[in-house]
């Protein structure tokens, strides 16, 4: 076994893979760049190699930077984790010859599944299933309905030429064929220049499907079943779980099979992944195949129990893998989210800066339930545009996937983070969705089911009255403890009303809040279900605690409190809400308050990142109509176009192409 | 004897109807509570004591002996907060637009006389139409009254204004003499002459708003120390902020349990200060990772933010906060910042709360308008507020403490108690590009030559261990351990008396 081992990547994967490194028993390297001197995996590795300026080009993909740092630091093999230098064939060659094991698959392998087209025909060749299709020349309308009866409905065709779906017709009998057919073929003469067409098997509704293999050097492949990773939102993945909700014992085991055949097929002998697309019947069709660690690849070390770096590393030192087939069991389920840096109440806008609180939840394992938290980051680290925005992939397994979901959604519920934007909201939102939890998933899903993007939640019904209950007890803890100042005067103590009413933004709900021991009762007194029931909080949160955990009626609650003017603002489940606990009379004045409206920023463009102004499209006193472009703004190395929300007239202008704006920086205003 | 009882019971209710349902209406319309309402809220359920509620005003001219309001304008006085005593009086705009008579003022100066021998805080609750014009010089002279009292109990019991509507001439002198001014954005303004003189005199146009509202004094002239969105949320601040304070100059700060242990150290504030020394960070996350479960009641929160004011706790006991903040102007003093932080720095001194001072200031501002407008003397009141401190003061020094600015802010020559310094500071007279472009002014043309005595300079000059080294400093601490640190110096100076020479009074650079 190797001694010491370097890890060529940064952030949560290189911390993931020195953890397993470590309790193998060896030491780890870590390279880092400028950006990443005080990052997580500097810290945790034995070893730290500075290899230059932050940009990802400069340092983390420079090959040659990476086998010095070996040379330096006498590394005998090389972690690539995923992303950077993990699929380039190159990389594995330039580190053999510099004597330095690359723990992953041969060249070989890499290189005969990095072209499309390619892998595409060595999967046909080892008997994989591949998308039907017919792509030799179409003579007529009656040759394209034979093809597409022999397929199977329903169909697209498709230019051969084309592309931005122009000359594409999606067909689901013999009719709408021909009718296609013509009528593609006819677009794509006019858009291209070239009528020819083909047809191919329609998949409705995808799904994606990917099957974990691993090789050894000794010719043996085993798989270690499915992951579904359907939530996606514009092909990133957003959710994954283990296994599929879609797959049957028959399907995994023919997928399994398939996905063994193709590894065995280029000689495989690392960790690899065979990704699949899948009809909602179970039909699946190779994508193409990952030679490498997946994002993703958690889920299955918790159904399987296997720690696939541990595998890795033991393969790349030459072992056998200590496992048949048969011995693969998948026990349970596991649910994997990936927390980003981006606002999913700007369009996901990526978000930079300082985690001035970063909690995660607790990483336990009892009571059949295990949560683990890969993280790269550490409260007071810095989010750089110069590397993904992903920090942290939260893991949840438990017997069913409903109790994994369970146990996932109360995990989220206390994860915290302040300084950044972040997808917190928008998981939770996903983990109480009633579609996800049924199991009914495409990678249409977001699009589907989000069609107008992520907005805030108000909390309703139970939810609601949940957050009431727990602020009103955040209030009276709060409330006990001022009773305590020094300097009282003697004689009567502090009258206290038990009657509160709790604003949730203006939405009253009505309750007495008293104290019993150590737990603390609410009683709801406006009508309706439950009315009276006395509800029995009990939770350690002193004030300060960025979460109140505890009991509500026995069921464990995760709630984030942030302290604003005169109350909290609390989080829980993807709803986000400013809450105040007043007495009765405080409400009685506060109802006599006038609601101050919002409609204020609708006449003002502010930045919605911190970011560059590029240009400014329109100049004062101009019309705009909804929707034409205001400014565009660089961020994270990205153009953001901002565009008017409604038709208005520009007043003033603010800023100016070239300068740095801060989040919520003015840009321009409206008359 | 029941007749005299009812008697008794119809003139109180008289009395706490006001100005009538019609006026109580109205002042509701206008998105404002009524002085009756907002004592309910300012003080404990039940624990308001009320003075003078019968009394009436005296004036026989213009007819006003035929128009009489028991209360005459204002509600006095005393009551508890979280039990603790305090003493208030709220103008009543429902009665005669809550305009100041003879009587009236001398409800106010009662309760300021009770204040001021029972040592507890006293409340101003604003909105009003200034003097009684009917009554003529006797209102004005009530007026004198209050504002002589108003500084009698300067410096011996805390004074908050809280201006909830109205508040122009006469009225504006009272807060102005006072502690503390807050104010209710868009239904209070503050200023001596109003928008219809002043269009008379200078032909100036300008709303009510624009001229004296919450927008202007809390961000621009700073006579506000904080602006609320509504009545309910500023009368809520205000018991907040009440807990936080001392009754009087002599009782020392109140204390109640923490939640927060003070040996909690916090790794985060190793990475605070970035390894770019341009790159500016915010002092607030500091404040509020160093103080009792981050509770930091901010004031002049909106007026010259290069410098952060306020109070937060430490083992449950008040201490007041003043930081340099980098993230505004890179932290800089200027004449407002001076003017502000020095009013801070006074209040809690006078009032026996310990100070302690965050230290990241690149100098004094440059040009013309600050020397103008008097920064040698805005920057003299500073100074010398900390020069004549006997609180204890803890300074840290986290990263630029640069010139002038380092013996301004709380350096252990002009009496700080300990002073420490996070491993990121740099204790100089000036960065490193100007001191090396004065001291070694014949290398200037040689770029090679200036890097090298730059980097000599850097290496010497900006660290903290020359002022270790010397003792200007008592530590050089790892700033995770900083609340900690603090903490217990703060419990070492608990204790702490100073001795100060006898004279009448100071005679501070105003």
């Amino acid at each position: 076994m190797f001694k010491r081992i370097l890890i060529a990547n940064r952030g949560e994967i290189a911390c993931r893979i020195i953890r397993s490194a470590r309790r193998m028993g060896i030491e780890t390297v870590a390279v880092y760049s400028e950006a990443d001197r005080d990052a997580l995996h500097v810290v945790m590795a034995d070893e730290a190699v500075p290899i230059g300026a932050p940009p990802a080009a400069e340092t983390y993909l420079v090959i040659e930077k990476i086998v010095e740092a070996c040379r330096k630091s006498g590394a005998e093999a090389v972690h690539p984790g995923y992303g950077f230098l993990s699929e380039r064939a190159e990389f594995p060659r330039a580190l053999a010859d510099a004597g330095v094991v690359f723990i992953g698959p041969n060249p070989g392998a890499i290189a005969a599944m990095g072209d499309k087209i390619e892998s595409k025909k060595a999967a046909a060749k080892a008997g994989v299933s591949t998308v039907p299709g017919f792509l030799g020349v179409i003579e007529d309308d009656r040759h394209a309905v034979k093809i597409a009866g022999e397929i199977g409905y329903p169909v697209i065709i498709k230019a051969s030429a084309g592309g931005g779906g122009k000359g594409m017709r999606i067909a689901h009998s013999s009719a709408q064929v021909v009718e296609g057919f013509n009528l593609a073929k006819a677009e794509a003469k006019a858009s291209f220049g070239d009528d020819r067409v083909f047809i191919e098997k329609f998949i409705v509704d995808p799904r994606h499907i990917e099957i974990q293999v691993l090789g050894d050097k000794h010719g043996n492949v085993i798989h270690l079943g499915e992951r579904e990773c359907s939530i996606q939102r514009r092909n990133q993945k957003v959710i994954e779980e283990a296994p599929s909700p879609l797959l049957d014992e028959i399907t995994r085991r023919k997928m399994g099979e398939q996905a063994v055949a193709l590894a065995k097929a280029v000689n495989y002998d690392s960790a690899g992944t065979i990704e699949f697309v899948a009809g909602q019947d179970k039909s699946f069709y190779f994508l193409e195949m990952n030679t490498r660690l997946q994002v993703e690849h958690p889920v299955t070390e918790l159904i399987t129990g296997i720690d696939l770096v541990e595998q890795m590393i033991r393969i790349a030192a030459g072992e056998k893998l200590p496992i048949a087939q048969k011995d693969v069991t998948l026990t349970g389920w596991a649910i994997e989210s990936r927390v980003y840096a981006e606002d999913p109440f700007r369009n996901f806008l990526p978000s930079i800066g300082r985690l001035v609180k970063y909690r995660p939840p607790a990483e336990i394992s009892r009571n059949d339930v295990t949560v683990r938290n890969d993280t790269g980051v550490c409260e007071g680290g810095e989010i750089t545009v110069h590397y993904d925005p992903m920090i942290a992939k939260l893991v949840t397994h438990g017997p069913s996937r409903v109790a994994a979901i369970e146990a996932h959604a109360h995990a989220l519920d206390a994860f915290y983070i302040d300084g950044i934007r972040h997808n917190i909201p928008f998981l939770s939102t996903l983990m109480g969705h009633a579609r996800w939890r049924a199991g009914n998933l495409s990678t249409g899903f977001i699009a589907e089911e989000f069609p107008k993007g992520f907005t805030a939640r108000a909390p309703e019904g139970e939810i609601a009255r949940r957050l009431a209950a727990v602020a009103a007890a955040i209030d009276h803890v709060l409330g006990e403890r001022k009773r305590q100042i020094s300097g009282q005067l003697n004689g009567r103590p502090v009258a206290r009303e038990g009657g509160r009413a709790v604003w949730l933004d203006r939405d009253e709900i009505l309750l007495d809040v008293s104290r019993d021991g150590d737990a603390i009762t609410v009683c709801f007194v406006d009508a309706g279900e439950g009315a009276g029931k006395a509800h029995r909080l009990l939770s350690r949160w002193v004030p300060g605690q960025p979460v109140w955990q505890g009991t509500l009626d026995g069921h464990p609650i995760a709630i984030q409190v942030r302290p604003i003017t005169n109350g909290f603002r609390l989080a829980h489940q993807g709803c986000e809400v400013a809450i105040s606990v007043f007495t009765k009379t405080e409400a009685a004045a506060a109802r006599l308050m006038p609601v101050v409206s919002a409609a204020d920023n609708g006449k003002k463009l502010l930045c919605p990142m911190p970011g560059l102004v590029v240009s400014i499209a329109v100049t004062e006193g101009q019309e705009v109509k909804a929707g034409e472009t205001l400014a565009i703004i660089e961020a994270m190395k990205m153009q953001n176009v901002l565009r008017a929300e409604q038709d208005g007239t520009v007043k003033t202008i603010a800023a100016v192409p070239g300068a740095t704006l801060a989040v919520d920086a003015l840009i321009l205003e409206f008359a | 004897m029941k007749d005299i009882l009812q008697t008794l019971d119809a003139r109180r209710m008289a009395a706490k109807r006001g100005g009538g349902e019609k006026r109580i209406e109205a002042q509701h319309k206008r998105g404002k509570l009524t002085a009756r309402e907002r004592i309910e809220i300012l003080l404990d359920k039940d624990s308001f004591e009320e003075f003078d509620m019968f009394v009436e005003h005296r004036s026989i001219e213009f007819g006003m002996e035929k128009s009489k309001v028991p209360g005459d304008g204002v509600v006095t006085g005393w009551g508890t907060i979280n039990g603790r005593k305090i003493f208030m009086f709220a103008k009543d705009f429902t009665v005669f637009g809550g305009s100041l008579s003879e009587t009236h003022a001398l409800k106010i100066t009662k309760i300021q006389d009770m204040a001021l021998k029972a040592k507890a805080p006293i409340i101003g609750l604003y909105d009003a139409g200034g003097a009684r014009i009917q009554e003529g010089v006797a209102a004005l002279a009530g007026y004198s009254y209050v504002f002589r009292r108003n500084v009698q109990a300067s410096g011996v019991i805390p004074q908050i204004s809280v201006i909830m509507g109205p508040c122009a001439g006469g009225d504006v002198y009272s807060p102005a003499m006072t502690d503390f001014i807050f104010m209710v954005k868009n239904t209070s303004y503050m200023f001596v002459t109003g928008p219809d003189v002043v269009k008379t005199v200078t032909n100036e146009v300008v709303s009510a708003e624009e001229l004296g509202g919450a927008s202007v004094h809390a961000t621009k002239s700073s006579i506000a120390d904080g602006a609320f969105e509504n009545d309910v949320e500023a009368i809520l601040q205000m018991r907040r902020l009440i807990d936080f304070l001392p009754s009087n100059n002599t009782d020392g700060v109140p204390e109640w349990p923490s939640f927060d242990d003070i040996e909690r150290t916090d790794d985060s504030l190793n990475t605070l200060v970035p390894d770019n020394p341009n790159k500016p960070y915010d002092i607030k996350e500091l404040i509020l990772k160093v103080v009792d479960e981050g509770d930091f009641f901010e004031i002049a929160e909106t007026f010259a933010k290069n410098i952060v004011t306020g109070f937060g706790r430490i083992a449950g006991r008040t201490v007041g906060f003043v930081a340099n903040q980098p993230m505004v102007l890179a932290g800089v003093l200027d004449s407002d910042a001076s003017r502000k932080a020095a009013r801070f720095v006074r209040f809690c001194d006078a009032f026996n709360i310990p100070i302690v001072t965050f230290v990241d200031v690149p100098g004094f501002l440059p040009g013309t308008a600050q020397e103008y407008g008097g920064l040698i003397k805005h920057g003299a009141k500073l100074l010398f507020a900390y020069s004549q401190c006997t609180v204890p003061l803890v300074t840290v020094i986290t990263r630029k403490a640069y010139g002038g600015a380092f013996d301004v802010m709380a350096s252990k020559e002009i009496g700080a108690d300990v002073n420490y310094a996070w491993p990121t500071a740099q204790i100089a007279v000036m960065g490193a590009k100007g001191a090396v472009e004065i001291i070694f002014r014949g290398d200037i043309g040689d770029a090679e030559k200036i890097a090298a005595r730059t980097k000599e300079y850097e290496d010497r000059f900006l660290s903290p261990f020359i002022a270790a080294e010397r003792g200007y400093i008592d530590d050089v601490i790892m700033p995770h351990s900083t609340r900690k640190r603090i903490a217990r110096a703060l419990a070492m100076l608990r204790d702490k008396h100073v001795d100060a020479p006898m004279k009448k009074h100071d005679n501070i650079p105003l």
